[in-house]
Order: structure tokens, then sequence, then C-alpha cells
């Protein structure tokens, strides 16, 4: 239900990204799903990947300033007004998502949400009373 | 602890009249084996005679750095080449290097000093000291090893660099004092942090840290990070090298010029005169043992204060502060003075920031700007965007406040920062 994801403090400098999908690849992890959230000086990779721990003991051997943070994985079905209900339900009980990032599964038929939100158990178990489908850490690495 | 109790405890009375002997008698061979300084009385108008107490110091002339340079390589030497068994000289990145030579009676007054000042700094013969400054002809190596040797204590000759391999060597040596300049300190810290090591788990019980100024908010940071005390230590290779001075861990407040061979003054940078016990001014130091090269009057740069209250350890020598900064690092910006050690002091007061940072002075449209590199480590790291904005809002505001000037902060990632193995550069002044 509550999956870790790992990100990553980047300069904006080219070459910053592919250094760190370079030390991932080198190690042979695979990347889930990320966001690259920017600002003019900064930005913050945001990642899923097969092996957390493996991935954060790899970035930071290369010096990289790695954090930890635990995110939930919605699934929903990829029509109009799939995200919509999940934010009704969310808005209606009051909980804020920091931020989210989306991708659609390789079959088409359903898309991924993945959330970070200010009270991740509250939201966990407001999505499940309203059968929503949340995944687990297995889930997800192995769609 | 005392290394040596009769020196370091002498009467104040007795003491400057072994400071104005010596200093007579230092004057005297300075004037008369060294033409530079022949000539610079000359144009004063003063004899070595005329130093008949100890304020007459105050007559002689400055020695600045430069003069070091124009007399360069070996145009200060008091004594005959073959006299000179060793010889030292600065890294001379901002000109030509200064160099200074040591007879063998210099070079053992200086290991006594160090043993002196290790001592003072809690370190006794049963220590084994990781000696991570730099050997050659940078002063604080051999400074170091040759005081530990003295003191009786086991000397490890690590010198600088190889960071990975130090911190191998201080997990399985099992050393339980290290030498190295502070910001090396915090530099092993991470390093070892990275390579799953915990100094929890070491030996280390003192650190002797110095060759950059330093705040007593990063004193805090490095006693927390490396589980140790963190002593200071000052000196300069144009004096001696390291343990001019020495913090005495009784007090930790302070430290202990040795007056027996050195002369402390404070001046005014600005107009040079003489300033009293208690204000803040820059230093200046008159050797009074020294052979080989004799130094009238040297301008240190260093600010400092000196103060004659006695201290409770029972040293009668008098106490210099930390140094807070240099005369020469001092930024004018927008007619604003500010010190590296102001900003490393309010970025530590900000959430503990990890004082890697770098200042960077541009001119934009005759405008003085100051960008202030800070680097992100786990502590202050957030996968979100707004809590690092906030930081630097918090952060520039603190600047604000304290300073009085405004600066662009910038997140820059860890190690952006060059790390020097000895001393910190901390000013990019690109105006």
């Amino acid at each position: 239900m509550k999956v870790e994801q790992i990100s990553v403090f980047l300069e904006n400098r080219a070459g910053r990204l592919c250094d760190v999908t370079k030390a991932l690849s080198d190690a042979g992890l695979n990347i889930r799903a990320l966001s690259l959230a920017d600002t003019s000086d900064f930005g913050i990779l945001r990642l899923i990947v097969s092996d957390t721990e493996k991935a954060k003991a790899v970035l930071k051997e290369n010096g990289f300033t790695v954090g930890r943070t635990t995110v939930v994985p919605v699934e929903v079905e990829d029509t109009p007004g799939g995200l919509n209900a999940i934010l009704q339900i969310l808005s209606a009980e009051d909980i804020n998502v920091e931020y989210m990032y989306a991708f659609v599964q390789q079959s088409g038929q359903n898309a991924v949400l993945i959330f970070r939100f200010d009270r991740t158990d509250q939201a966990i178990d407001v999505l499940l009373k309203n059968k929503v489908k949340v995944l687990t850490g297995n889930e997800l690495y192995t769609i | 602890m005392m290394y040596d109790v009769e020196k370091e405890t002498l009467p104040r009375e007795e003491l400057e009249t072994l400071q104005l002997r010596r200093l007579q008698q230092s004057v005297e061979r300075a004037y008369h084996a060294v033409p530079f300084y022949r000539t610079r009385f000359d144009e004063l108008g003063i004899r070595p005679e005329h130093i008949k107490r100890l304020s007459d110091v105050a007559y002689l002339p400055l020695t600045e750095k430069q003069d070091l340079r124009n007399n360069y390589p070996f145009g200060l030497f008091a004594v005959p080449r073959e006299n000179v068994v060793r010889i030292h000289a600065s890294s001379g990145t901002t000109g030509k290097a200064t160099v200074v030579g040591y007879t063998q009676r210099d070079v053992r007054n200086w290991a006594q000093l160090m043993a002196r000042s290790f001592m003072a700094a809690g370190v006794t013969r049963r220590d084994t000291v990781h000696n991570a400054y730099g050997y050659g002809l940078f002063t604080g190596g051999l400074g170091a090893h040759y005081g530990a040797e003295q003191l009786g204590a086991t000397i490890l000759p690590v010198s600088g660099g190889g960071t990975k391999r130090q911190v191998m060597l201080l997990h399985d040596f099992k050393p339980t004092v290290i030498c190295c300049t502070p910001s090396y300190a915090l530099h092993l810290a991470d390093v070892a942090q990275t390579a799953g090591i915990s100094f929890k788990d070491l030996s280390l019980h003192t650190g002797i840290f110095g060759a950059e100024p330093w705040t007593d908010a990063l004193r805090s940071e490095i006693q927390t990070k490396l589980n140790l005390t963190a002593m200071d230590i000052y000196g300069l290779s144009e004096v001696m090298g390291p343990g001019v001075a020495m913090e005495c861990a009784t007090v930790q407040q302070g430290l202990h010029i040795w007056e027996d061979h050195f002369l402390p003054e404070i001046i005014d940078p600005e107009t040079k005169e003489p300033l009293p016990y208690g204000e803040t001014g820059e230093l200046v130091l008159t050797t009074l043992t020294k052979e080989a090269q004799p130094l009238v009057r040297y301008r240190t740069r260093d600010l400092t204060r000196l103060t004659p209250v006695p201290c409770r350890c029972g040293r009668t020598h008098l106490r210099m502060d930390k140094v807070m900064g240099r005369s020469d690092d001092m930024l004018i910006i927008r007619g604003v003075n500010v010190f590296p050690s102001q900003i490393e002091g309010i970025l530590l007061e900000t959430e503990g920031l990890a004082p890697h940072y770098q200042l960077i002075l541009h001119r934009e449209a005759s405008m003085d700007t100051l960008e202030i590199q800070v680097e992100v480590n786990e502590n202050i790291f957030s996968d979100e965007i707004k809590h690092l904005q906030r930081l630097e809002r918090k952060l520039q505001k603190n600047i604000k406040e304290f300073l009085g000037i405004t600066a662009d902060i910038k997140l820059v990632e860890p190690r952006a920062i060059s790390r020097s193995e000895g001393k910190a550069k901390r000013i990019v002044d690109q105006r």
C-alpha cells in the first residue's frame, strides 16, 4: 500500500540526470516510474526503482544527496474521469496532495497514479473504503 | 597537565623580564644580520638599543608578507646557510611562496612548543596521534609530527589526502587524537558516513584543528559529528608553524600565546596603531627566540583580541580569542563589512546546515552581488521543492537580518564545492 520512493537532489546542469541514470544502469537497476520537478537552480528527481536500498546506496556512492519518502500508488481505469474520481474522494476528506505523477500501463487498460499525501495513512484508508485499487510495492515493481 | 610547568606558569613580571631580554637580543640580531631590517630601522631612525621596555616594540617597523616575498627566497635569513637545518614555505597560491628557515635550535623549540600545545589540549604520551596535516613544505605536518614525538605520543604520519584510506586507518589503528584543518575534519566525517563508519565506534577523544579560521558553531558541529573534543590551535609558518598559541582543555576559552617565544600585539589594521587589551584588531607577532629568521612585528592579518585575565588552568600566558577572520579576507559588500565566519555562523544556526559553503561575488551594473552556495546534505534535503525554497528564503532572511545584505542563496549538490586537503577556499571574488 505504501511504496518507497527515492528522491535525488540535482543541480540544473547538463548531464546530471544522465549521471543518475548511468549509475542505476551500471548497477542493473530498473526504473519503474519517475518524475522530475525543477526550479531555475535545482531539480528533484523522484524515482521508483526495482530495489530501493541498492539504488540509494549506489547513488550515495556516486555523491548524490538521496532522500526516501513513502508514496501511494493507485490504479485507475484509463478512461475520462479516472483521476477526477480519486481526487473527489480525497478532497471530501480534506486530504492534500503534495505532488503526484502518473503513467499508463503497458497493457493500456489502466493508469497508475503515484501520490504523495500530507496524511498518508488516512489517505490509504479513505481510498480503500471507496474501493479504489491501491497497489502494493510488489504489484508496482512487477507491472 | 602541563608540559613545561615552570615556563607556562611563570609569574607575569618574570615572564615580561624574560621577554624584554629576548626581544632586545632578537632585535639586535635582526638589525645586524639582516640587511632588510637594518635598512628599515635606519629609515625610521631606530637602533636596537632604543628598546628599553616591552612597549617600545611599537617603535619598530612592521613586517608584511610582501616583505618575505620581496626577499625571496633566503633574504631574511639571519644565520649562515650551513646553520639552517630546515626550510618550509607557504604554497604561494597568492604570489611567490614565503620561505622560512630554521636552525637546529629553532626546530627543537618548535617541537617543545608543539608538545606543550598537545598537552594543553589534553594529549599525553599514551595517546596515538593521527596527523592528517600535510607533510612537506607546509609547516602543519612536520610541526605536529615533531611535537607529538617530543611529547612521547605515538604518531601516525598520515599526511593529507586519500580520505577513504584515512577513514580505514581511523577504524583499524584506533588513534585517540586527530590533527587536521576543521574543514577537512568535516570532509572526513562525510566520507566516513558514506562508508558506513560511525565516529561513535572510533577511539578519538580529541581533535586539534587549525590553519584556518573557524567558528564556535562549527566547533559544536565537528564535536557532534566526530564525537570528540575539538581544540583550537594557532600558528603560522612565517613565525614558526602550528603551536604559536593553543587553547587549554581546562576552560577552552581563548588560546594561550606562548609568550616566552612570541611577543603579541594587537593593532588597528587601518591606522596600524596599537590597540589595548580587549579590543579586536590584527594580531602582530615578534619572534623572541627564532635564530634562522627573526621576524619583527609580523602582521599576521588574523583578527582577534587579547585578554590578560588570568586563566583557571594556571598558565600565565596571555590568551587570544579564536581568530574571527582575516583582515585581508574581510569583504566589503555594498559598503558592509562581512567576514566569511559570520556567514558560517548563520548557516550553522539555520537548521544546522553543514558548513560547506562558498561566497561568490560579482559586480552587476556597478552593484555588488553576493551569491552563497550551500551544499545540500541529507538532513536538509526534501523531496518537496517548497521545503527547499523555504530554506533558501529563511537563509536569505537571516543573512539580511544579521548582516544587512541581501544574498542569493544557491543550493548545490554535495561536493560541488571543491574540498582542499588543507585550507578551505571560501571566497571567489569576481568583481
